[in-house]
């Protein structure tokens, strides 16, 4: 797939984390995202369990982990999307305890979706458009009156036009969110989070269900974001990306962060390999839950993908092989693209 | 030839009549909950009814101007809205749909009960003079046009009718321009986005609780001034008239239109109330049925049409068939 | 923000509470006596009626009794028959006043009170109200505790009928995530179904009540299988939309329930077997035969259902649908097959509910569609999706429901229902069973 690239020259971020030790929970010297012992169970099953947990501002950090081990209700808790049963988290000096999501978008901290949210009948200027925050023509008096918020429109536009040839969407803006491609609605969520200005971006799986040729492409992006103030936490599957485009990597178990560390003493870690082919053979059923038994499933078990169950573990092992994340929900309309691209 | 012309008239009729503004005020309301925001509210029948009995309350029991009737009617939707909104709009959005019908019914039950009979006349309702000046005499004050009958040909109107349906159309072109100015809006976008998916409108800082309540409480508003028109062009309300139908008659005429369409709702009430009249003469003159059949049949068609364009063509007459196809 | 919503949302429930409350507590008020026009509807068939016997179970015959409106003016006569059964048909809703003519009763016979010859009642829309001139020594009027028993068992037997009728509409929900406006509809489907079946030959076959009443619900489960094989299966293969198969359940259901109003009529009207039975008397419960054998029946019901679901292989796969469809239907189970069966269930269920209601009270085209809001209720209440949680939910709203008629105006029993409803949405939306959805 991707041509590795071992001659890169270290990120900022990279040279920032050189001297912190590879130990869970350890502190770092600039962190934007401070959690301590949040805790998330649903029914019986503890889906998150992070006792200490810092993020270094301007780095790229991935989040990664077997199937159910609680990175999206993670990615959830710290966005405002879900409410932990315990615990506290701090981001650029906020305490986010049981603050709103649309506050913490507000923050600086913005996110995008494992199934990607496009919205599907508007067009892509206006998905962008959408982004941008302290809009006067979002308040319901002002937008009667357009001279209010006509010249904001129009800068709002203008700003969303830069990003969408950066991301070379620009000759699309007319196309509806609904006719474009998976990849292309990746490419348009992280476009139009950049919108809001953040500070931290928050991508949960942006590579899964993308082809190849639009993979690089979505990569070099991210990989851009340090150099516009950015911070990045992003969630991946693909051990190759991850090794490709991080400074920092966390590994998640069964809700716990078991390692951390760059990317390549994570990949060496004897634990982290073990909670891939833990998950892949030995451990099986805790992550299959058979319905007929009758108990109640979980409301955890929605991370569990049908079952490809091996492919991290295979992503460790042999380190290319290419893969696709867990599918899209959504069908076939991701897989081809709209009626006339 | 005559008989066709006879039954065209009587659709005409229906369609340019108070009714037909009534509904299209309903359905405006409808688009701005379930057309542009994605709210499903199966109770609008209930703003019209809190909406029509603001009015009659304060003008003919509390013996009030008009205008102020007309204020509270508007205050009456706007609370039941903050009422229905605050404890449903953070839920999945088939709660909103059984709360708001269940909420209109109760509506209807307390309106009707006999505790309620000394504000609400219980089941026999308010005819529009009881004391004080009535509010469709008050109306019918302001006529400008002298007494006689107005039109060509076999479209004639009386004078309180040609008021009646200048005024009415006039509102509701007047509604159209206001929501076609919102939904054209930065505003607009962000009930669009919430319709689409309120998830994404969150990630994006968009205090999504507060739309849908500036949405729900905008569309009741409209619901309820449907109710106020309802009570002026009949000079009485009663409980009774508010059945949970109603509502799903403004559905039908919202889809039939075009949902999210401007124009939508006011040609769809048009064309609903042109067939649902027309069909009914055709059905008297035909004589096929007994007399007591033809309004439950009438209301069996309008079930059939929903179904059929929900099923064949949920975008309406005006709307996007591009957009259409990729609701999810 | 979120805290000052939450006093917000807590105020706003008070206040409702305290108007509802206020509004019971008003003395009744005369009623204009014109009825005024209608626009869209009328509903119809109102009466008053009851038997009279004389304390030791032999009927009284030929007692006259008037109806007038509160202000006085008549309304209609009736005189009682040999059975002592006599009705007047009122002209709609409201209040009215009832009068025995104590002159007209036979020698030796008297009102238990004899100052309650003349009742005031309420009617509602469609409501045959049944009245008692309770006569001979018999006990003392009904106690409070009387009231209170009669009342509660009356809300469980309302309240297993609406759970029967539910089931399917929590089913549905659960393995499709369709809200099932048109539910109400298959119970009336069923109900009137079992009634053209029982009336004596010339309007219908004249079948025994009970034979009528297992065709009838055989039938409505084909017609439940129908709607899904015919409607919902094509329309969920061209991927229609949740919302817009919701708007498509209310359009059926219109369709449905004027489709029916055009074959049986506006009236109501009973089977044609075990109309009149004596009441007999357990302690503080006075019911008639037929009111308990119903309840056994439906609970007896509830229990085969339940055991179906508990032991089954397809009531085991319904639950596991309903619980997670994606992971049932990669564990191997046959969703549609499933989908199929729960719709001919829930649909015969539904059925069932309306021949019970139907026998309890009257048959109506209405008695659907009274009773959909209950059931929704019902199914919130327990827990959107989950076949227990119904049964739970309908007990609960039955026994609201008949419980708050000894307190309150009886028009406004099914108000209490859904002001439950209103109440369970603000401070538990995931139902008293449900597990806690992830929502906003």
């Amino acid at each position: 797939m991707a041509d590795r690239d071992t001659t890169k020259a270290p990120t900022a971020g990279a040279l920032a984390l050189a001297d912190v030790e590879p130990v869970p929970g350890v502190p770092k010297p600039d962190p934007i995202l401070v959690v301590d012992k949040v805790k998330r169970s649903f029914g019986g099953l503890t889906a998150v369990n992070v006792d200490h947990l810092e993020l270094q501002r301007g780095a790229i950090t991935s989040l990664i982990g077997p199937n159910g081990a609680g990175k999206t209700t993670f990615f959830n808790l710290m966005t405002g999307f879900d409410r932990p049963d315990t615990g506290t988290w701090h981001f650029d000096g906020h305490d986010l305890a049981n603050v709103s999501a649309y506050k913490v978008a507000r923050y600086g901290m913005v996110r995008t979706f494992q199934l990607t949210k496009a919205l599907t009948r508007l067009s892509v200027m206006e998905n962008m458009k959408l982004g941008a925050t302290g809009q006067r023509g979002e308040r319901i008096l002002a937008s009667l009156i357009p001279g209010i918020w006509k010249a904001q429109e129009a800068e709002i536009e203008e700003r969303a036009e830069e990003l969408l040839v950066r991301f070379k969407m620009d000759h699309m803006r007319d196309e509806l969110g609904g006719e474009l491609s998976g990849g292309q609605r990746k490419l348009l969520e992280m476009a139009r989070a950049l919108m809001v200005e953040p500070s931290m971006v928050m991508l949960d799986e942006p590579m899964a269900g993308v082809n190849p040729a639009l993979t690089q492409s979505l990569l070099e992006h991210v990989k851009d974001l340090p150099s516009f103030d950015m911070t990045v936490l992003f969630v991946e599957h693909d051990m190759d990306v991850v090794m490709d485009i991080s400074d920092w990597v966390v590994v998640m178990a069964q809700g716990r962060i078991i390692a951390e560390g760059p990317p390549a003493a994570v990949a060496a870690n004897e634990e982290v390999i073990d909670a891939y082919i833990g998950k892949g053979h030995g451990d099986e059923s805790r992550f299959t839950p058979t319905p007929l038994a009758g108990a109640p499933v979980s409301a955890a078990v929605e991370e569990v993908a049908p079952p490809s169950a091996d492919e991290g573990a295979e992503d460790l092992a042999d380190g290319g092989a290419d893969l696709d994340g867990p599918a899209e929900g959504a069908g076939p309309a991701d897989e081809q693209p709209g009626g006339r691209a | 030839m005559d008989v066709l012309i006879t039954i065209l008239a009587d659709g005409v009729n229906s369609a340019i009549g108070p009714t037909a503004v009534v509904f299209a005020l309903a359905a405006i309301g409808l688009n701005v909950h379930y057309g542009y925001t994605g709210l499903l509210n199966f109770g609008q029948v209930g703003f019209m009814l809190v909406g029509a009995y603001g009015l009659a309350i304060t003008v003919s029991i509390w013996e009030q101007p008009l205008w102020v009737g007309v204020i509270a009617g508007i205050l009456a939707s706007t609370l039941l809205a903050l009422l229905l909104g605050l404890p449903t709009l953070r839920l999945r959005a088939d709660y909103l749909a059984i709360s708001t019908i269940a909420a209109a019914e109760i509506l209807r039950f307390v309106f009707r009960s006999s505790p309620a009979t000394p504000f609400t006349g219980g089941p026999f309702g308010i005819p529009s003079q009881v004391g004080g000046s009535g509010y469709t005499q008050t109306w019918n004050a302001l006529n400008p046009f002298p007494q006689g009958r107005y039109g060509i040909g076999w479209l004639t109107f009386s004078h309180t009718r040609l008021w009646a349906t200048i005024v009415g159309w006039s509102i509701v072109l007047l509604v159209v321009l206001v929501v076609w100015l919102l939904m054209r809006s930065p505003w607009g976008r962000v009930l669009k986005s919430i319709r689409e998916d309120e998830d994404a409108a969150r990630a994006l800082g968009k205090n999504v609780f507060a739309y849908k309540m500036q949405a729900l409480i905008l569309g009741g508003v409209l619901g309820g001034m449907a109710g106020m028109m309802l009570a002026i062009s009949q000079a009485a309300i009663a409980p009774d008239q508010f059945l949970p139908q109603l509502t799903f008659f403004a559905y039908t005429v919202l889809i039939m239109g075009g949902a999210a369409t401007i124009w939508g709702p006011v040609v769809g009430s048009l064309l609903f109330w042109f067939l649902i009249a027309s069909v009914e003469r055709a059905l008297i003159i035909s004589d096929v049925m007994p007399s007591g059949t033809i309004g439950p049949t009438r209301l069996a068609f309008v079930g059939i049409l929903l179904v059929l364009l929900m099923a064949f063509r949920p975008q309406g007459l005006l709307g996007n068939k591009r957009e259409m196809v990729l609701d999810g | 923000m979120a805290a000052s919503l939450r006093v917000l949302t807590s105020i706003a429930t008070l206040l409702l509470a305290t108007l509802a409350m206020l509004a019971s507590l008003v003395a009744p008020a005369a009623a204009a006596s014109d009825p005024a026009p209608t626009l869209l509807a009328q509903e119809g068939g109102e009466q008053v009626r009851g038997t009279l016997n004389d304390g030791e179970g032999d009927p009284l015959e030929g007692v006259q009794l008037s109806v007038t409106t509160p202000d006085g003016e008549a309304v209609g006569d009736a005189t009682s028959g040999d059975d002592g059964t006599w009705a007047v048909d009122l002209p709609g809703p409201g209040d009215y006043v009832v009068t025995l003519d104590t002159s007209t009763l036979p020698d030796g016979v008297e009102l238990r009170d004899p100052e309650r010859d003349t009742l005031e009642v309420s009617v509602n829309t469609g409501q045959q109200r049944t009245l008692l001139f309770p006569f001979g020594e018999g006990g003392q009027v009904s106690s409070l505790g009387q009231r209170l028993t009669t009342a509660a068992f009356s809300g469980v037997q309302f309240g297993l009928i609406i759970a029967i009728a539910a089931i399917g509409l929590s089913l549905i929900f659960g393995t499709t995530g369709l809200v099932n406006f048109a539910h109400g509809e298959l119970v009336t489907f069923g109900a009137i179904v079992a009634w053209f079946l029982n009336a004596p030959s010339g309007t219908g076959l004249g079948v025994q009540l009970i034979i009528a009443g297992a065709i009838a619900v055989v039938i409505t489960a084909l017609l439940g299988g129908g709607i899904e094989l015919g409607l919902w299966r094509p329309l969920r293969r061209r991927r229609t939309g949740l919302i817009q198969m919701l708007v498509i359940t209310i359009g059926l259901s219109l369709a449905l329930r004027f489709g029916m109003q055009i074959v049986f009529g506006g009236s109501s009207r009973p089977y044609f077997d075990y109309t009149i039975q004596q009441r007999i008397s357990i302690g503080w419960l006075a019911i008639t035969p037929r009111d308990l054998i119903v309840s056994l029946i439906a609970a007896a019901t509830l229990v085969g259902v339940a055991t179906m679901l508990q032991r089954t292989r397809i009531g085991k796969a319904m639950r596991a649908v309903s619980d997670n469809r994606d992971l049932a239907e990669s564990s191997g189970i046959d969703v549609q097959r499933v989908v199929l069966f729960v719709w001919v269930m829930g649909a015969g269920l539904a059925g069932f509910g309306g021949v019970l209601n139907g026998v309890v009270e009257n048959v109506n085209y209405l008695l659907g569609f009274r009773l959909l809001l209950l059931m929704f209720a019902a199914v919130i209440l327990g827990g959107l999706g989950t076949a227990y949680g119904a049964m739970f939910g309908a007990i609960v709203v039955g026994l609201v429901t008949e419980i708050s008629t000894v307190f309150f105006s009886t028009e406004l029993k099914f108000v209490w229902a859904l002001f439950v409803l209103i109440i369970i949405l603000l401070v538990r939306p995931q139902g008293l069973l449900g597990r806690k959805e992830r929502i906003g």
